[in-house]
C-alpha cells in the first residue's frame, strides 16, 4: 500500500494550487443506471473487508458450516481474545510501535531539515540532489535486501527491531522528504523574510513563522512513516526470524501457519486488530492533506 | 574577509541540513547497493558459510543465471504477469474514475470511501483475508461459484492447483488493492478538465461519451501514462503478495517470480553470490522503466 500511497500524497502535497477547491462545477450525464452500477461496484469492493470483520466474530463452528454465515448468528469476542492471548500477539505489537516511532522521529526530523533545504535555498546541486531523491525510491526492496541482511548480520543486529528501523529509515527518508519539501513550497517565504527584516534569523524565522505553520505537513509525513513502518513485510521478514520478536504483519502469518488447521477467525481478528487503525489514520491524513492543499491555494 | 566566510557558511548550510538524511540513505540503500555490486562478482560456497573470505569469481554468476533456463521462465513469468495486471488495473481504473463522473453526490461519496477503505488495508491484512475467501472447503468464493451451479468449484483448489489459478489469485489481490489510486488519480484529474473545453463540445453537439472519450481521456494522457509507469514498476516488485501466497499453498518452483526467487536463492539457499547477480538484473530492469517515468516527472514540472 505505501508506495502506492507515496505517488498521491506526493500528487496531493506538492499539488498546484488549481488541483484543489476549484469551483464546483454541475456536470450533466447523471444516470441513474450509473448510480446503480456505483453502488454494487462499492460492494463488490467492499466483500474482503466485510468478510474480515464478519469473520472475526463468529465461533469456529459459524466460519466451517456451509452455506457461510453473511453475518454473525452468534456474535462473539472469543477470536479477538484468542489474538490478544497469543502469547506471541503484544511483543510483536511491541516491537511494530519501536519500528514505527523510530522511523517516525527520524525520518521526519532528517526530512524537515533536508526539505528546508530544497525548498529555501537555490545551491550547486540541488537538482542532482532532488533527482537523487527520485531515483533512490525506485529501487525495490528485492533488489538490495541480500546485501541488506548481509550488512545487519556483520554489525550483530540481525534479529533486532534497532536493525530494522534503520533499513525502514533509509528507505523512506527519500518519500518523506520529497513530500514535506511540498509543504514547505507551500508556505510564502515572504512571511520569513518580514521576520528576518524584523531581526530574526534565518534559523529564527524558520523556526518561529514557518514551523507552526508546518504543523499539518509533519502530522501528515509522521502518519505515512508509521504506516509504512507498520505495514512492511519483505524487510521485516528478512531481518527478524520467527524466535525473535516479530512485527505484527509477521506475527499475523506465523499466527496462521503455527496451528495445524487454521484458526481462521483468530487470524481475521488479527488482521482486523492490525487494519483498523490503519484504516482510521489514513482517513485521518486525507483530510489533513486537503487542508494542505487548501493552504497552497490560498498562497497561489 | 568575514564576508568571504559567512558566503561560504551560506553555501554550506543546505548540504549540512541534507546531511542527516543523505547520511541514513547511504547507511540503509548506498553501503548494501555497493556491497552487492561486489557481491555480484564473488563466489559463496560451503567454505564462506565457515568464514573463508568470498573468492572472486568474475561474471561467472551473470552466466550462470543468464544460461539458466528457469532464470528465463521466472523472467518471462514476471514480464507477463506485471503486463497483464498492470494492464487490467489501469483499464478497470479508468473506467472507474469514468463511472465516479456520473454519479451522484451521496453514491459518489459511498464510492470514495470504499475506495479509501480498501486502499488503507494493510497488504497483510488483505492477503490474509483473501487466502481466507478462496480456501478450498469453507471459503466464499467457492461457496459461491458452486451455489450458481458450477459444481466444479466443490472444494477447488485455488493456489494450490496450478499456477494459472495461483496468479489469478495473486492479479486479483494486487488488481483490488491497486485499483483505488488509479482510479481516484485519474477521477481527480478528470475533475479539472476546464469547463468552457466541455460547454463548447456540447455545443458542437458531442455526446456525453463522446465528450469523454474524445476530449476528457485525451486530455489527461499524461496523467494516465504517468500512472500506467509506476503501476507497472509496483506489479514488477511484488514480492510479498506471491511470497505470502506461496507459503499458503502455492507451488514455489511453478510459481516464483524475480522477487521470491532472489529470496529463495540468497536468504534460503545462501547462494549469495547469485542472488546479488539476480538483484542486480531487477534493479536494472526497474531502473529502464523509471527512466521514462523520471523523465515524465521531469516534464510536469516536478523539478522546479
Amino acid at each position: 500500500m505505501t508506495s502506492q500511497t507515496a505517488l498521491v500524497a506526493r500528487n496531493l502535497a506538492t499539488g498546484s494550487p488549481r488541483n484543489a477547491g476549484g469551483p464546483k462545477r454541475k456536470r450533466a450525464g447523471k444516470h441513474p443506471l450509473a448510480n446503480l452500477t456505483g453502488v454494487l461496484l462499492s460492494l463488490l469492493w467492499l466483500i474482503p473487508v466485510y468478510w474480515m470483520v464478519n469473520s472475526a466474530f463468529q465461533s469456529e463452528s459459524e466460519l466451517m458450516s456451509s452455506p457461510p454465515h453473511l453475518v454473525p448468528h452468534a456474535f462473539t469476542w472469543d477470536n479477538f481474545l484468542s489474538a490478544f492471548t497469543n502469547a506471541y500477539f503484544w511483543p510483536a505489537l511491541r516491537a511494530s510501535l519501536i519500528a514505527a516511532s523510530l522511523t517516525v522521529v527520524f525520518a521526519s526530523g532528517a526530512a524537515l531539515l533536508a526539505a528546508f533545504a530544497l525548498s529555501r535555498f537555490r545551491f550547486r546541486g540541488r537538482t542532482v540532489m532532488i533527482i537523487a531523491i527520485l531515483i533512490v525510491q525506485m529501487i525495490p526492496a528485492e533488489a538490495l535486501f541480500i546485501s541488506q541482511y548481509r550488512m545487519l548480520d556483520g554489525w550483530g543486529l540481525l534479529n533486532s527491531v534497532i536493525g530494522l528501523s534503520v533499513l525502514y529509515i533509509g528507505t523512506i527518508v527519500p518519500f518523506v522528504a520529497w513530500m514535506m519539501r511540498g509543504f514547505v513550497d507551500g508556505i510564502p517565504i515572504e512571511l520569513e523574510e518580514a521576520a528576518m527584516v524584523d531581526g530574526c534569523s534565518r534559523a529564527g524565522a524558520f523556526r518561529r513563522i514557518t514551523l507552526p505553520l508546518l504543523a499539518p505537513g509533519i502530522v501528515s509525513t509522521s502518519v505515512f512513516g508509521f504506516l509504512f513502518a507498520w505495514n512492511e513485510y519483505t524487510l521485516a521478514l528478512i531481518v527478524l526470524s520467527k524466535d525473535s520478536s516479530v512485527t505484527l504483519p509477521i506475527w499475523l502469518q506465523s499466527f496462521q501457519q503455527g496451528l495445524k488447521a487454521t484458526d481462521w477467525g483468530g487470524v481475521m481478528a488479527g488482521a482486523t486488530l492490525i487494519a483498523i487503525p490503519v484504516i482510521i489514520l489514513f482517513i485521518v491524513v486525507q483530510n489533513k492533506i486537503s487542508t494542505g492543499m487548501v493552504a497552497g491555494a490560498v498562497k497561489g | 574577509m568575514s564576508r568571504t566566510v559567512q558566503n561560504r557558511g551560506r553555501k554550506l548550510t543546505p548540504w549540512m541540513l541534507l546531511a542527516p538524511a543523505t547520511i541514513m540513505v547511504a547507511v540503509a540503500l548506498g553501503y548494501p547497493l555497493v556491497r552487492q555490486m561486489i557481491m555480484s562478482f564473488q563466489h559463496f560456497g560451503l567454505a564462506q558459510q565457515f568464514g573463508q573470505p568470498a573468492e572472486w569469481a568474475g561474471l561467472s554468476n551473470y552466466v550462470t543465471i543468464l544460461t539458466d533456463p528457469y532464470f528465463w521462465s521466472v523472467f518471462l513469468k514476471s514480464l507477463a504477469f506485471c503486463a497483464w495486471t498492470a494492464g487490467i488495473t489501469m483499464l478497470l481504473g479508468v473506467a472507474f474514475a469514468v463511472l465516479m463522473l456520473r454519479l451522484n453526490r451521496v453514491v459518489r461519496m459511498i464510492f470514495n470511501t470504499t475506495l479509501i477503505v480498501v486502499w488503507a488495508m494493510p497488504a497483510l491484512a488483505s492477503l490474509t483475508v483473501w487466502q481466507w475467501l478462496v480456501d478450498p472447503r469453507s471459503g466464499l468464493l467457492n461457496h459461491a461459484l458452486t451455489s450458481i451451479g458450477l459444481e466444479g468449484f466443490t472444494n477447488f483448489n485455488w493456489l494450490g492447483g496450478s499456477y494459472w489459478t495461483f496468479f489469478l489469485i495473486a492479479s486479483a489481490v494486487i488488481i483490488w488493492s491497486s485499483l483505488p489510486l488509479v482510479a481516484i488519480t485519474i477521477y481527480a484529474a478528470l475533475a479539472q478538465v476546464p469547463k468552457e473545453v466541455l460547454e463548447a463540445s456540447e455545443i458542437d453537439g458531442a455526446s456525453h461519451f463522446q465528450q469523454i472519450g474524445r476530449i476528457m481521456l485525451p486530455m489527461i494522457g499524461p496523467v494516465i501514462s504517468l500512472i500506467g509507469v509506476l503501476q507497472v514498476i509496483w506489479d514488477l516488485r511484488v514480492f510479498t503478495q506471491i511470497y505470502v501466497l506461496q507459503q499458503a499453498g502455492g507451488i514455489a518452483s511453478e510459481t516464483n517470480l524475480l522477487g521470491t526467487y532472489v529470496y529463495e536463492t540468497g536468504i534460503a539457499q545462501g547462494d549469495y553470490g547469485v542472488a546479488s547477480a539476480l538483484a542486480m538484473v531487477i534493479l536494472a530492469l526497474t531502473l529502464v522503466l523509471t527512466s521514462r517515468y523520471l523523465i515524465m516527472l521531469y516534464r510536469q514540472g516536478g523539478m522546479s
